[in-house]
């Protein structure tokens, strides 16, 4: 059986990378590459001591899930992708702690980077995910920038098109 | 027609998690002749409170969801739907 790999989960608790990729390969061990991207809570303030800052991440539950799956089936289908392995955590993060980890199997490295780089892109443009900043100033949430809707404009995956 | 709207993020702590509510017939848009859209409701629902005037204010940058599907101000609502406001989302 060659059937494609596809795990979506979007909750509070941490992941390991190496467990995650080891499970992506263990479907299909004899393929080519793998390719992972994994998402940290960088440091709001570089260089200022602020070890009490991070993120709250929110989500629509049942939604984001099925809008993750669907990104990762429409990429599955264009690139004849092995497998797709999505985390996203969800809660209070502290700086440093790992948000998301994405997980490309394709039988061939370019299509592996291709499909990881185009499905952060559409996650960070649709997916109903939110995201607020803490400090010791204060909470805030964080205003969708025209980066990521430029960054996604150049996959051609129509917006709305995941659901 | 009765609907049930949930709000996120901003939305979610200007306006609560979610409220149902049942459109009264005379005030439906089909009333007027007009078609009864996700944006029909947001106009509506702009009436219900200054809280929701200002949180759905036509300036404010916003997604919607019908039944868990991103959608647009034009799309058609249904009995018994799930609306869903929320700002241009900023996970990942």
């Amino acid at each position: 059986m060659d059937v494609p790999v596809l795990t979506v989960r979007v909750d509070a608790a941490d992941f390991d990378v190496g467990q995650e990729i080891a499970q992506l390969r263990h479907a299909h061990p004899g393929v080519g590459a793998v390719v992972s991207f994994v998402g940290t809570v960088r440091e709001l303030h570089p260089g200022a001591d602020d070890p009490a800052s991070g993120l709250v991440l929110e989500h629509y539950p049942g939604m984001t899930e099925r809008s993750i799956e669907a990104m990762a089936q429409t990429l599955v289908a264009r690139h004849q992708l092995k497998g797709v392995t999505v985390v996203h955590r969800v809660g209070r993060l502290m700086q440093g702690e790992q948000i998301v980890l994405v997980l490309v199997a394709a039988s061939h490295r370019r299509e592996a980077f291709m499909a990881c780089e185009c499905l952060m892109d559409w996650l960070k443009g649709e997916a109903p995910l939110w995201k607020k900043e803490f400090d010791r100033d204060g909470e805030r949430w964080v205003m969708a920038n025209d980066r990521d809707t430029q960054a996604l404009a150049r996959w051609g995956v129509r917006i709305g098109a995941a659901q | 027609m009765k609907l049930t709207v949930k709000y996120f993020a901003q939305l979610r702590e200007q306006l609560g998690e979610s409220e149902t509510w049942a459109w009264p017939a005379s005030a439906a848009p089909e009333a007027k002749g007009q078609p009864a859209t996700v944006g029909a409701l947001r106009q509506w629902l702009q009436g219900r409170s200054p809280a929701h005037a200002q949180a759905l204010h036509d300036t404010v940058p916003m997604r919607a969801a019908l039944n868990q599907c991103l959608c647009s101000a034009d799309d058609a609502l249904v009995d018994g739907a799930e609306v869903a406001f929320f700002p241009p989302v900023t996970g990942g």
